[in-house]
């Protein structure tokens, strides 16, 4: 597509993309400089955002756009494609990145982690690496630019290197970060082929022309599906993500969280449906289950945690699970050829990866702003901070009803279009798999709730009630880049969550060029207002209205109150409960609201509890929940690591006649064996 | 091997046979000093099947590597090797990790090994010298077997050095020497080699206060 000057828009993409690098040289200039970092750099880099997501947004629905650079090895050069499917996630990084910048703009403090320069740095080339992921048309270009994005985002979450706790957190990610990466290059190694060696063969346009077979391809699969699902934070792979978030800084656990994750599944999704054609129904399936079990988890243990950054963090993996459902339950469908209702599934995931960069990005620029204010991530020292911070609370609290899925927000759309491909699965031709289909409804609508519940702990813990230290009297307020940074993705959240019909026609543009078919037609042919997928007759949804509704009816409540009970009503101390002496620690806490859920899933958690006994002069309770992954999986594997390293060593016995007696025998048997 | 060979190829296998002996013999010997001697022996047994070699083909480039040896093996390393354990001051006995007889054993594998391994190549091979291949092979893997024995660093450089001679031996046999460059090179590394091997008999002494490399066990990491 061309624009108003005739160029290219993948051309302004990457001009885009090089105003980022720019930028984040600029840094160099004057690493120290803190205001230089605060007013010129993170501005400069939240304009190109949103000049970025503009691009990106009209170039979506066009032909898809390839260009060759002369970078790269003799003979390997980048390719780079824009089509819709990578315009859709550079709209999700363009305009979550506006928000993020300009609120790093304010966030940044002077004599806190790296110099702002070199933060800057690294947080710019972060961009400009996520957006060449999304750019890349060759296994060598997306490679080199998957790994710069895992660098630079792991000296980002390292950026406080002094403390121990936080450089094991970026030890973890990395590492887990590279299996994922070894992963997703031997994915690549089969997808090419042996057809074309060298040159030719390592271009996505390459392996799309081949037709694999089904051992290799379901090889390749489950390669990407390993690799991916590492950065993702898929079970059993997610234990980087309650580490690496609650470590780096606000702004960099908002790109993690709300960008960096998406590209994953970004490429599980150029994978799946673009470079291999023909999925296999238990492809699907073992996503679907893979996604059930990751969102179950996630939630139920973030439901447990007292840091707010951790409780984030377990409820992304949460929303990465139902992203992962809502991809298997399309594979799953296109694997049967009902490619409608691929169709719905697949824009359910497309429509949530939106959403959740917009709320997951808010939530974790909330905690930011509280963590400045009170300097504690810990939920057992705040509360009643709305008093103090009514600007962060209120957008906060757009972002938790949006991330609990509740209407008129924007993630209820997309959990109810997820839920609505579920209810349409009796078509499927497969005994097992309708039947199991109901069951991870189930699960899924249960999530849901769950999700409500912990959105519930995390606003009410922090923002209601009453202090519960005596510092949270002088909390301070965001301040004005910080608010713009919010509201611009709060505002984001309202109108994905008010206006989902005119985003569909959207994500039309990129399930048609995947699947051939969307959604669009039956969804909003009937009128702009009401979201119906599939049939109006059988469930639609009208979030204008409803949003209407709602605001009449608590205008008319609140009219009618003031109106008639204005002598009686009292005011009195939050939470009080009829009961004359209370103190702020007398209220409901984070373990408190968080212990119900523990005495129902307590198989799933692994915990240490002290508790006090009656005499105690100084009585405390502690509890630790710890994954049962750590103990199952990650402890013995590092614990196989070390004996095959003791087994290594065993040979180095540091005597000279020893290793001389190596070279020796290995002389003599190579010559005995060239004499066979 | 019959009697009808030419006198070249006798004396050649005469010497080759020498060469072989003084290699056993190294491995036997107990004294560095002996040792030494034992090595400048093997170096002029070099240099005359080298001569006699040159002789033989008319390959004049062959007088060179046989005055190389000569300067090189007979006369420059054993000074060096003389001054050295004088200043070092151990002409002692060598106590070697595996008792003599048993690594005259495993020598005695080794020759049946190497000429076993020699035969299709010195089918293939078109000198008069071709039959010797053997005799080099083993002379090399004698002397790796000896350089894993020992305990000391002085013998284990002569051992490596010795390694030297066989391979020059294999060359000379197989393809009537390498070409002059890769000669010179070779003698040019193992000149370095042995001044850099002094240097560090300084350092390990100096460390440990004996040349004993079972003192190397300390540097390895735990």
């Amino acid at each position: 597509m061309t624009t108003l000057t005739g160029a290219l828009s993948i051309d302004w993409m990457l001009l885009l993309v090089c105003a980022w690098i720019v930028i984040a040289l600029a840094g160099l200039v004057a690493p120290k400089s803190f205001r230089y970092a605060s007013r010129v750099l993170y501005p400069a880099g939240a304009l190109v955002g949103l000049l970025l997501a503009l691009t990106a947004f009209i170039a979506l629905g066009g032909t898809p756009e390839t260009m060759v650079l002369p970078l790269g090895l003799p003979d390997l050069p980048f390719h780079l494609r824009l089509d819709s499917l990578s315009a859709l996630f550079l709209v999700l990084l363009g305009g979550s990145a506006a928000g993020i910048s300009i609120f790093s703009a304010g966030y940044l403090r002077q004599a806190e982690g790296a110099l702002p320069g070199l933060q800057s740095l690294q947080y710019h080339l972060f961009l400009a690496s996520m957006a060449l992921v999304l750019l890349a048309d060759d296994a060598y270009a997306f490679m080199v630019a998957w790994e710069s994005m895992a660098l630079s985002s792991f000296f980002l979450v390292t950026s406080d290197h002094r403390l121990p706790e936080i450089r094991r957190a970026g030890y973890l990610y990395l590492l887990i970060a590279h299996i994922g990466a070894i992963s997703i290059l031997l994915c690549f190694g089969i997808l090419q082929g042996n057809g074309h060696v060298g040159v030719a063969g390592y271009t996505f346009a390459n392996m799309r022309s081949i037709d694999h077979s089904v051992f290799w391809s379901s090889a390749a699969f489950g390669l990407a599906l390993l690799g991916f699902g590492a950065k993702a934070g898929l079970l059993p792979l997610h234990v980087w993500l309650p580490e690496a978030h609650p470590a780096a800084p606000s702004p960099v656990s908002a790109m993690m969280s709300g960008v960096m994750l998406k590209t994953a599944i970004y490429g599980i999704l150029r994978v799946s449906f673009d470079l291999l054609h023909h999925p296999l129904w238990w492809w699907g399936v073992s996503v679907l289950a893979l996604g059930l079990v990751t969102a179950l988890f996630g939630v139920i243990y973030s439901a447990v945690q007292s840091d707010m950054k951790r409780l984030l963090a377990y409820s992304s993996i949460e929303n990465i699970g139902l992203l992962f459902v809502g991809i298997g339950l399309a594979l799953t469908f296109q694997s049967f050829g009902m490619t409608g209702l691929a169709a719905l599934a697949l824009t359910s995931v497309l429509y949530h990866c939106l959403n959740h960069a917009a709320f997951k990005s808010l939530l974790f620029l909330v905690t930011g702003s509280v963590l400045h204010a009170t300097h504690t991530r810990s939920l057992g020292k705040l509360g009643g901070l709305i008093h103090r911070m009514p600007w962060v609370a209120w957008l906060g609290l757009v972002g938790a009803l949006a991330s609990a899925g509740l209407p008129p927000f924007n993630g209820f759309v997309s959990e109810w279009l997820l839920l609505q491909a579920f209810l349409f699965t009796p078509g499927l031709p497969h005994g097992y798999i309708n039947m199991m289909v109901p069951v991870a409804a189930a699960a899924v609508a249960l999530t849901a709730a769950l999700a409500g519940y912990v959105m519930v702990k995390f606003f009410a813990v922090i923002f209601l009630g009453r202090p519960r230290e005596e510092n949270l009297a002088h909390a301070q307020d965001a301040g004005t880049l910080e608010r713009i940074g919010l509201s611009w993705l709060a505002a984001l959240c309202v109108a994905l969550g008010l206006f989902p019909v005119y985003v569909i026609e959207k994500l039309d543009l990129v399930t048609r060029p995947l699947l051939g078919t969307g959604i669009y037609g039956a969804a909003g042919a009937h009128n702009w207002l009401f979201l119906a997928p599939i049939d109006p007759g059988r469930a639609s949804y009208a979030p204008v209205v409803f949003l209407l509704s709602i605001a009449v009816i608590v205008a008319a409540t609140m009219f009618i109150v003031h109106r008639f009970w204005r002598g009686r009503t009292r005011i009195t101390g939050a939470w009080d409960c009829g009961f004359p002496v209370q103190t702020a620690r007398m209220q409901d806490t984070a373990e408190g609201f968080g212990q119900p859920l523990r005495q129902v899933f307590e198989p799933f958690y692994r915990m240490q509890r002290e508790l006090p006994s009656s005499f105690d002069k100084q009585p405390f309770y502690r509890v630790v929940v710890d994954d049962h992954f750590w103990y199952w999986l990650y402890l013995p594997a590092a614990r196989a690591a070390e004996f095959g390293a003791k087994m290594v060593a065993f040979l180095q016995r540091g005597r000279i006649s020893i290793y001389l007696m190596y070279s020796f025998i290995t002389l003599v048997v190579l010559l005995f064996l060239i004499r066979g | 091997m019959n009697g009808h060979l030419p006198l070249y190829a006798q004396v050649i296998n005469l010497l080759a046979a020498m060469l072989l002996l003084l290699s056993f013999a190294m491995l036997a010997q107990r004294r560095i000093l002996s040792l030494i001697n034992l090595f400048m022996a093997q170096g002029m047994v070099l240099f005359a099947s080298t001569v006699v070699v040159a002789a033989a083909t008319g390959q004049h480039h062959l007088y060179w590597s046989a005055l190389l040896t000569l300067v090189l093996k007979v006369m420059l390393l054993p000074w060096i090797l003389h001054r050295l354990i004088r200043r070092l001051n151990v002409k002692w006995d060598v106590e070697t990790l595996i008792n003599i007889p048993t690594t005259m054993m495993i020598g005695l594998v080794l020759v049946i090994f190497s000429f076993n391994l020699a035969l299709p190549i010195s089918a293939l091979a078109g000198t008069i010298t071709r039959s010797t291949l053997g005799v080099a092979l083993a002379a090399v893997m004698l002397a790796f077997l000896m350089m894993i024995t020992r305990s000391k660093a002085v013998p284990q450089v002569i051992g490596f050095l010795a390694m030297e001679n066989g391979l020059f031996f294999a060359a000379t046999s197989a393809t009537y020497g390498m070409p002059m460059v890769v000669e010179l090179g070779i003698a040019l590394d193992v000149l370095v080699g042995m001044v850099i091997l002094g240097v560090f008999f300084f350092q390990i002494r100096e460390q440990f206060d004996s040349l004993d490399i079972r003192h190397l066990e300390q540097l390895k990491e735990d």
